[in-house]
């Protein structure tokens, strides 16, 4: 399978702007080498201008005033013809002694030209048609001396770039112009020595900024990054990793400070595993402790309870009484022990795969005495395929039985509802009674501890107060959470969503937290919504 | 006639003092014993039909003196421990205890367990089952494969005699706990997962690949072919 070009490119632009976005060593590398690369590119314009017109003007100078000498050698000698010479043989000994006059390295041509018609004569291999047309006009109108930047072509037609000047020659017999030639190639020479040294020294200038630039910001990085890293280990639990601290600046300091850092929170955490661990120590214990006696007192309850057919009616009721709020009192030691597991962080969890639907079918087994006591009819609907969740089964089972026991103590002798749902996000139970139910801001409450519906109402089941705080708790160790939704006179319903796996993520609830509508539901305002 | 003889470990006097209550009445024959290190020459002494051990003892604790007994017998131990989900259990289920029961208990759950663990699960008079490449003699309670002798203890062999009756036939665990313990309602499931492991290491050629007691996925036990 072959990628499109535009895709390739996609990608490698994604991943360089990752780069730029993720790394400030890159970052900085590049702005210095822009920023660097744009100064040097001006500055090398600017000098290079400066030392091109510079070095022009000295030549322009040097030629004007070679020109000024020549014109008055050859007024000179036009003026001292006399019967020994004509003017041909002059012009061109003029010529002669003109260029002469140069020496080898300075090399360039002389052209004597008449203005109107007449020998012309030149020096060397340079051709006269190089003198521009424009410069001879200017000469020859206005009379003066001039000067042009031109190409010089040679008579072996290589050509270059040249200054030419001329000025005239007015003279009685003769009138000329005569004409110097300077090839520039000495100029341009320098000129391209100048430009590659730039380009050279530009080019180093700009690599060695980057250099400096990045070596300068991996010192700055490098403690950052490591501290990165610290960070990253003691997030992950090693809380004895510290940063490197070297020299006295400020990466130092951040080393420093982070490290202090670093040790009150290390401080702080092994103090709180102090406590939890104290806290554990001191459950266990009381757990122990209080439990053997417990035992002793229960067993002892229980053979007066036997016998209180045998006893006086008075002893007989005490007994009684014994055993019933011994009962309590064991449901409430019992809850208080579990929640205080919870908040001690010490409840684990024995996960493992189970049907979701066997559990319920004990929870309501469990719970149909209860039923059949309050008169109430628990209705379940479970899907005939398992729900197999990984779960553990003990804490889920004391969370459902807690929610329809509840419901059906709650329920005024009404039906109670139980529905399974399994999808994508999790599976779901919710219990769902037709009650007194709950009033606004209620459903907020009934997690809390020792929360009571009314505490007006006596209190029949002998609850502890504390069983829908447990489930809630529970609900968390799994991962899932624990809803409640109530409307005033219409009762209420609870809803306990769990990831597939123990600890796993889980999403939207398979089912509504709120009953679908009802022939008789009120308005949504009494409602109230809430969970964790 | 005794329902037995019951040998109670435990530290606390008053618990001790009135288990022997409790248990006379129900008509068991208690003998007593208050540390573990004296645990296991009392066991030798009283040669009990069950015994009732606290978790937390002085001297060696309640786990090495059930692994103590184990190593030389299959009475049924009954473990009472102060605390339902914690590692003791499952620690005290491993080292050989047949079950256990979380301190406050009702003298009634008490003897009904102590009760399941007494009660002879017999057939019919020369019932033999076999699975996989076992044989189990019910009424001997003797389990060969060919001449070698199994020696499991009397739960384990309740245990497999359930599964063996009904072959192929998937127990979810509250059935086994029924079945195997007694329990008229939902318990602790790990009851069965423990002795499951326990039995596999004693019958299975290779315990992390059973081939006789098969777990169905989230549904419970099977028995495998014959």
């Amino acid at each position: 399978m072959t990628v499109p070009a535009s895709d390739v490119a996609h990608r490698v632009a994604g991943r360089a702007l990752h780069k730029w976005r993720g790394s400030l060593h890159v970052r900085v590398a590049m702005t210095t080498f822009v920023v660097s690369g744009l100064v040097v590119l001006l500055l090398g314009f600017v000098v290079l201008d400066q030392v091109r017109s510079g070095l022009l003007d000295a030549k322009t100078r040097a030629a004007l005033s070679q020109l000024d000498f020549g014109l008055q050698h050859a007024i000179d000698q036009f003026n001292a013809i006399g019967e020994s010479s004509s003017v041909g043989s002059t012009v061109s000994s003029v010529v002669n002694d003109l260029a002469g006059r140069g020496s080898e390295a300075q090399d360039y041509g002389v052209a004597l030209i008449p203005s109107a018609g007449g020998e012309s004569a030149r020096s060397g291999d340079i051709a006269v048609a190089s003198i521009p047309a424009s410069l001879r006009r200017v000469v020859t109108r206005d009379d003066r001396e001039a000067w042009t930047f031109t190409r010089i072509t040679h008579a072996d037609g290589s050509s270059e770039a040249g200054l030419v000047v001329g000025g005239p020659v007015q003279t009685d017999p003769a009138d000329y112009q005569l004409y110097y030639l300077f090839p520039l190639h000495q100029e341009s020479q320098t000129l391209a020595l100048v430009e590659r040294t730039m380009l050279f020294s530009g080019l180093a200038i700009v690599l060695l900024l980057v250099a400096i630039a990045a070596l300068v910001t991996r010192q700055v990085v490098r403690p950052v990054r490591q501290a990165a890293a610290t960070a990253e280990r003691l997030a992950a639990g090693r809380l004895r990793d510290r940063m490197a601290v070297r020299g006295e600046d400020d990466l130092a300091s951040l080393a420093t400070s982070f490290n202090r850092m670093a040790d009150t929170v290390e401080k702080q955490i092994s103090q709180l595993r102090e406590l939890s661990r104290v806290q554990r120590r001191f459950v266990a214990d009381v757990s122990h402790e209080l439990r053997t006696p417990i035992t002793t007192i229960r067993m002892a309850a229980d053979v007066l309870h036997d016998a209180r057919d045998d006893l006086p009616p008075e002893l007989s009721r005490s007994a009684e009484l014994l055993q019933n709020q011994l009962d309590r009192f064991e449901a409430l030691l019992a809850d208080l022990l579990e929640i205080s597991r919870h908040d001690a962080g010490a409840a684990t969890l024995e996960a493992e795969p189970v049907d979701l639907r066997g559990i319920v079918s004990s929870v309501l087994e469990s719970t149909a005495p209860l039923a059949v006591r309050h008169g109430c009819l628990v209705d379940a609907d479970l899907p005939p395929e398992p729900i197999v969740i990984e779960a553990d089964a003990r804490r889920i089972q004391r969370v459902l039985r807690n929610l329809v026991s509840n419901a059906v103590e709650h329920g005024d002798g009404r039906p109670v509802e139980v529905r399974v749902g399994a999808g994508p996000g999790g599976v779901a139970v919710t219990v769902r009674d037709h009650g007194r139910g709950l009033r606004p801001g209620e459903a907020a409450l009934v997690f809390n501890r020792f929360w009571r519906a009314d505490p007006a109402r006596t209190r029949t089941s002998g609850g502890s107060g504390l069983g829908l705080s447990i489930a809630l708790e529970d609900a968390r160790l799994h991962g899932g959470y624990l809803q409640a939704w109530g409307a005033a006179g219409d009762g209420s319903l609870f809803r306990l969503t769990l990831p597939w796996h123990a600890g796993g993520a889980v999403g939207e609830s398979p089912l509504p937290l709120e009953p679908g509508p009802e022939p008789e539901t009120d308005e949504a305002a009494a409602e109230g919504v809430a969970g964790a | 006639m005794t329902r037995g003889r019951v040998l109670v470990v435990d530290d606390d006097p008053a618990l001790a003092e009135m288990l022997g209550i409790v248990l006379r009445t129900e008509g068991f024959e208690p003998s007593f014993v208050a540390d573990g290190d004296r645990a296991l020459a009392a066991f030798r002494a009283t040669k009990p039909d069950l015994v009732l051990l606290d978790v937390m003892l002085p001297g060696i604790t309640g786990i090495d003196v059930c692994r103590q007994i184990r190593a030389e017998s299959g009475t049924p131990i009954v473990m009472l421990t102060a605390r339902g989900d914690t590692v003791d259990v499952v620690l005290g289920l491993e080292s050989g205890a047949d079950d256990y029961i979380v301190k406050p208990f009702k003298p009634k759950e008490l003897v009904a367990r102590m009760r399941a663990r007494l009660r002879r699960n017999d057939g019919p008079t020369g019932e033999v089952l076999a699975i996989g490449d076992l044989t189990i003699d019910v009424p001997g309670h003797v389990v060969a494969r060919g001449k070698e002798h199994m020696p499991l203890t009397p739960l384990e062999f309740d245990l497999l005699t359930a599964l063996a009756r009904k072959p192929g036939q998937v127990f979810t665990r509250e059935h086994l706990l029924e079945q195997v313990w007694g329990y008229r309602h939902a318990a602790d499931t790990r009851l069965v997962n423990v002795h499951v492991q326990r039995l596999r290491a004693k019958i299975e050629h290779d315990p992390e690949r059973p081939e006789i007691v098969l777990t169905v996925r989230g549904v419970g036990y099977k028995a495998g072919p014959t």
